[in-house]
């Protein structure tokens, strides 16, 4: 094939599209960052259903395992009436458990681009560097919320009702947490060199936050220092509402209230926990845009 | 058009410094880069070839001095100047999960190339280097030459003023080498855009229209391939004696010239290399094993002016560590 007569037709000035809106530009930049990130997704989404088996792993364990040695009424003995096995229970915790997970590897692509040289591609580029941090936390808050929601599909075999209305109150979150975690992990790895330290630092800190949350346990009858740990994990604040709306169906309204996390044994309106999520979120974001925007 | 357009100058740069902590990385550059030109920057590995163009391109901040690129300053433009520049990094930048188009894509989306254009702007840029056929792969299953291509094709999608390339055949074959220049020349010649690159090989610093050899931090020499090399006197002679440093006593108190000794070898530069010979073998008292007399190379330039060699044998090692990283998928 020759290319002799190739001419690159267009000589418009390179200006011509530089100078939009700042804004418009950041907008821009934000959606296509986000949207590789799910291109990427989609590609791997075999991985992606590989990744759900760790989830999978505690549902059965802990749920067949730990189940039958607690017995059949987990949870709902405080009201008597209504009976929760422990399967039942972890179930919202797992699903919660794939958010967190997900979401924290996702910003581990941000050291993966690094080490690729593919980040420099997105750094230089002339758009606000707070579009490739705020495009990344969503991006990973997005696959986040679809693995949490791929789980959605055990609730019958777990004795779990679901209905439309209970799943579309579900959403917002799931995203919710999926964003707070996810801008955490864009903080954490805007400032990480290597993979290993990211994975270093990510295992000292998921675990914890995920054992705490009240996933596995009710952080009620708890010792006060797990209490305390408890309220200070911010994803305390996802894990309980996620519980509330799953079991929504399954159990009577007092009954869900009774499994509601406490502040000074006042039951938290699930909307708060969604705003204190959120300020931790928007916080975790701040400190990856600073990070992000840092020239050496 | 601006009014940068008219002006001949399409880089500059005065007094650049740049410190690593207690390291001095570049130690006042000055620079004047000509629109249209294809200027080399040649020197070692670490002499801060790397640090300058990432001044350039504002990935990194001058710790004094300032510069331009394209009319705006790097400092406190950078969005301008990285809107008006392409760059083909040292290391390679593609995301290899994705296909040759859709990399094209995300950076014609992200540099804010009008959608009406994108795809023929697109098609256009894969058709220059070769790469149309190979539009829908993805770029994991190609070698290391089309990924270069492809990140110049990358580079060019924008229509910049100046194409930074760092080190951009680094690891390459010569046959695709060769290649690489045929679509940097053709470039050049139908968008007249302006390239700066920097290298450390030799045959390659040829090919630039000019030329500023860095070592240490500093520009020791700028100017031509042609005028770089009326720097060293007529020929270079090189000879082995069975005692060099006996010859080269010799040779300073006959002929007196300057000789020096390098890996064995006497280097002596003369006016005229056919002359000088067989008086060299009819007057000085040591044997002489082997003789030889070439035209000054920009070898002989940089030896000649640094007192050094380029050592492209450590250069050579990290070439192949380079590619040895590359080959298993990271950097560095």
């Amino acid at each position: 094939m020759s290319t002799e007569g190739t001419v690159l037709s267009d000589v418009r000035p390179a200006h011509s599209h530089r100078r939009s809106a700042g804004f418009a530009n950041t907008l821009r930049g934000i959606y296509i960052v986000w949207y590789r990130d799910l291109l990427r997704y989609w590609r791997d989404r075999v991985r992606a259903v590989v990744g759900l088996a760790q989830p999978l792993l505690f549902l059965v364990v802990f749920g067949a395992g730990l189940g039958s040695s607690l017995g059949g009424s987990f949870g709902g003995g405080a009201n008597g009436g209504a009976s929760l096995s422990y399967a039942q229970f972890v179930y919202p915790g797992v699903v919660g458990m794939a958010v967190l997970f997900s979401a924290i590897f996702g910003a581990m692509s941000i050291v993966w681009d690094r080490e690729f040289g593919f980040l420099k591609e997105i750094l230089v580029a002339p758009i606000d560097r707070s579009a490739v941090a705020i495009g990344k936390a969503l991006g990973g808050a997005t696959q986040a919320m679809i693995q949490g929601v791929i789980l959605l599909v055990l609730a019958p075999v777990i004795g779990v009702t679901l209905d439309l209305g209970t799943v579309l109150l579900l959403l917002p979150f799931l995203f919710i947490l999926a964003f707070a975690l996810s801008a955490m992990g864009v903080a954490l790895a805007s400032r990480m060199k290597s993979m290993q330290g990211f994975q270093i630092v990510m295992n000292f800190l998921m675990m914890p936050m995920f054992f705490l949350s009240g996933s596995l346990f009710p952080l009620t009858g708890v010792p006060d220092w797990m209490a305390v740990l408890g309220r200070l994990d911010p994803v305390t604040y996802g894990m309980d509402p996620i519980r509330r709306i799953v079991l929504g169906a399954t159990l009577p309204p007092d009954a869900v209230n009774a499994l509601g996390l406490t502040i000074f044994d006042q039951v938290l309106p699930i909307g708060v926990e969604a705003l204190i999520l959120l300020g931790f979120g928007a916080a975790m974001l701040a400190i990856g845009v600073a990070n992000f925007r840092r020239r050496d | 058009m601006t009014g940068a357009q008219g002006d001949p100058s399409v880089i500059t740069a005065t007094g650049l410094v740049k410190n690593f902590g207690p390291i001095e990385a570049v130690k006042g550059i000055d620079l004047d880069v000509r629109r249209g030109e294809i200027f080399g920057f040649l020197g070692p590995n670490g002499a801060g070839k790397s640090t300058t163009i990432n001044i350039l391109c504002t990935l990194l901040k001058p710790s004094a001095g300032t510069a331009t690129v394209a009319g705006y300053d790097v400092a406190s433009q950078p969005g301008e100047v990285r809107g008006a520049i392409g760059l083909v990094f040292q290391d390679p930048s593609l995301d290899a999960n994705l296909t040759a188009r859709e990399n094209l894509a995300f950076h014609a989306f992200i540099y804010g190339v009008p959608g009406d254009e994108r795809d023929a702007r697109i098609n256009e840029v894969l058709e220059m280097v070769e790469l149309s056929d190979r539009a829908k792969s993805v770029v994991m299953t190609f070698s290391g030459g089309m990924k270069r291509r492809l990140e110049i094709a990358r580079g060019m999608l924008h229509t910049p003023e100046v194409l930074f390339l760092d080190e951009p055949t680094i690891g390459l074959d010569p046959q695709t080498r060769r290649h690489i220049w045929t679509y940097l020349r053709k470039l050049r010649a139908e968008k007249g855009v302006t390239i700066f690159m920097t290298t450390h090989y030799m045959d390659e610093a040829e090919e630039c229209d000019r030329i500023a050899i860095v070592d240490g931090g500093k520009i020791v020499a700028l100017g031509t391939p042609t005028e770089l090399k009326a720097m060293v006197g007529g020929d270079v002679v090189t000879l082995a004696t069975s005692d060099n440093q006996a010859a080269a006593a010799d040779i300073a108190r006959i002929f007196e010239l300057e000789p020096t000794i390098d890996n064995g070898n006497i280097r002596v530069e003369v006016k005229d290399g056919a002359e000088f010979i067989p008086r060299l073998v009819r007057e000085t008292s040591v044997p002489v094993t082997s003789v030889a007399s070439h035209r000054p190379s920009l070898d002989d330039v940089f030896l000649k002016l640094t007192g050094h060699a380029i050592r492209d044998e450590a250069a050579g090692s990290t070439d192949h560590m380079r590619m040895f990283m590359r080959a298993r998928g990271g950097s560095r």
